[in-house]
């Protein structure tokens, strides 16, 4: 009887994980193809689905007349402002609570108080308190956006390894340096995980408080385009605001790398 | 700089109200650009005195003091620390520098000193690197390197080398002692690697189990410079023997204890 001579196999290959790029594509392209073809062959009014090639169509005329920058410049407007007071706030406040228990123990009560309210019920109080204008919209989403970033600093703050802060101290940092050169550091991914969090819920937030009250934005353009049948239009507003949704994490991704370098290189 | 550790005390509560007396009155002093081992078994509170003498915690009794260092000014320490506790969001050159920053020394010459111990420790070519780059060993270099940047009159060393694989353990002893050739700092190492402490030192003094009690200083009758052909010497086994039998009753209790570690 002769030995034969089994080689050991990698009994684990099951669980390795491909990279399928050319899928992912198809998968997109696809849908796209499949929802033309839909609109195209008539299976469902133009009215409810109009054709992908319709949208595009409709968005370069809107480009061309300027129209889309007016309703985008005026949503832009609204989401920057709200977002840098939220976010400035949020990341203020909650590194303040990390770092001092007596912060903590004023504030914390107050935003898990708050936090569970959706911002969008208390649109009608800002617009009683502030008027009509731009102020309740923007604090609104200010206030989705302070939410997330003051806790994710909070937690950053508190993450922080206490060692590094005890060696800063030996080294002869204070307070104040230590909270820029040792708590500020170990927050920032927490703080940029907050950011991208909270860039999607003003984006939530900027659409509704648009269709509540608004003469202008890309909110008030897809509820004006719905009653008045235009729903190319309407789609139009979608895809914009799903582009917006995509370019805000790209930048922010963008961002992150540049200011954490010490994670990526 | 000479250093006086005065009835030394030290008491933790921890949370169920149980007191953990981690050190029994120490005296102990250090001369002027000696090099002091302190060892211990596990649990013997050789950490906390490094702390107390960093001004990193509060003593329950009795004092440290510097002798020589005017009122209330800063106590001329640097601390190495055995989990390096490098910021890792800093380069080398930028770790090194941290304690002159705070010191409020300018930029150029933070940068000039900072460039001098790059090239004292070894990392030339590393400046701009991230602490992650780095292996075990060259983040101690940047850690050693930090500490020096701020010509402490007393270096702390906590264990610096017990993270590191035993080659590199080695090398950096022998450069640290190297190091200390040249610069002639007061040392306070801490360690629980006897034969490291007699290597290194110029006294060992010998803490006990929990509470941390002083049970013996015993010098080290070696030559200097230091090298690895004196770990074969028989005055080197005969000191390192002593002090294994000093604590190898509380280095076995220790190990059947829940709380040793």
């Amino acid at each position: 009887m002769t030995e034969q001579r089994v080689p050991v196999e990698d009994r684990t290959r099951f669980l390795e994980r491909k990279e399928l790029k050319t899928a992912r594509v198809l998968s997109l392209i696809g849908l796209v193809f499949l929802w033309e073809l839909l609109a195209r062959i008539g299976w469902v009014p133009r009215l409810f689905l109009p054709a992908p090639s319709a949208v595009v169509g409709e968005a370069m005329e809107m480009v061309a007349s300027g129209e889309l920058f007016r309703y985008l410049g005026s949503s832009l407007l609204r989401l920057a402002l709200g977002f840098a007071i939220g976010a400035l706030a949020g990341i203020v406040v909650g590194m303040a609570v990390g770092f001092s228990s007596l912060a903590e123990a004023v504030v914390m009560p107050v935003i898990a108080a708050t936090f569970p309210i959706p911002k969008i019920a208390l649109l009608p109080l800002l617009i009683l308190w502030l008027g009509i204008g731009e102020p309740p919209k923007v604090a609104v989403i200010a206030l989705g956006v302070f939410f997330p970033m003051a806790i994710n600093s909070f937690t950053g703050v508190r993450n922080a390894d206490p060692l590094l802060a005890r060696a800063a101290v030996s080294f002869g940092a204070g307070r104040w340096s230590v909270i820029r050169k040792v708590m500020l550091p170990s927050a920032l991914p927490m703080i940029f995980a907050g950011l991208k969090l909270g860039a999607g819920t003003a984006l939530l937030l900027l659409v509704a408080a648009e269709m509540i009250g608004a003469e202008s934005g890309i909110g008030f353009l897809i509820l004006h385009a719905q009653n008045i049948m235009e729903t190319t239009k309407l789609m139009v507003g979608i895809v914009v605001l799903s582009l917006l949704g995509i370019l805000s994490h790209w930048f922010l991704t963008w961002l992150e790398r540049a200011a954490i370098p010490w994670k990526h290189t | 700089m000479r250093v006086v550790i005065e009835r030394l005390s030290k008491t933790y509560g921890d949370r169920s109200g149980q007191s953990v007396e981690a050190l029994q009155s120490i005296d102990l002093s250090v001369e002027e650009e000696e090099f002091l081992a302190i060892v211990g078994p596990s649990g013997c509170g050789k950490s906390t005195l490094l702390n107390i003498i960093a001004g990193l915690l509060t003593p329950s009794e009795g004092d440290v003091f510097f002798d020589g260092l005017r009122d209330g000014s800063h106590p001329p320490t640097a601390m190495v620390f055995q989990e390096f506790a490098l910021f890792p969001w800093r380069t080398v050159l930028g770790n090194i520098e941290f304690g002159l920053e705070e010191r409020g020394v300018a930029a150029g010459e933070r940068h000039e000193r900072a460039m001098r111990l790059v090239e004292l420790v070894g990392l030339a070519g590393f400046e701009e690197k991230y602490p992650h780059q780095l292996s075990g060993g060259m983040r101690q270099r940047v850690g050693i390197a930090r500490a020096l940047a701020v010509d402490p009159a007393v270096l702390l060393m906590d264990e610096p080398f017990s993270a590191l694989d035993a080659q590199t353990r080695q090398l950096l002893q022998i450069e640290l002692l190297a190091i200390w050739e040249r610069t002639r700092k007061t040392i306070l190492y801490v360690t629980h690697n006897i034969q490291e402490a007699v290597f290194m030192a110029d006294r060992v003094a010998v803490l006990s189990r929990r509470p941390g009690r002083l049970i013996a200083i015993v010098p080290v009758e070696l030559k200097r410079p230091r090298s690895e052909t004196m770990l074969g010497d028989a005055r080197f086994l005969q000191t390192v023997d002593l002090i294994w039998g000093l604590i190898k009753a509380d280095a076995e209790k220790a190990l059947v204890s829940p709380e040793g570690g």
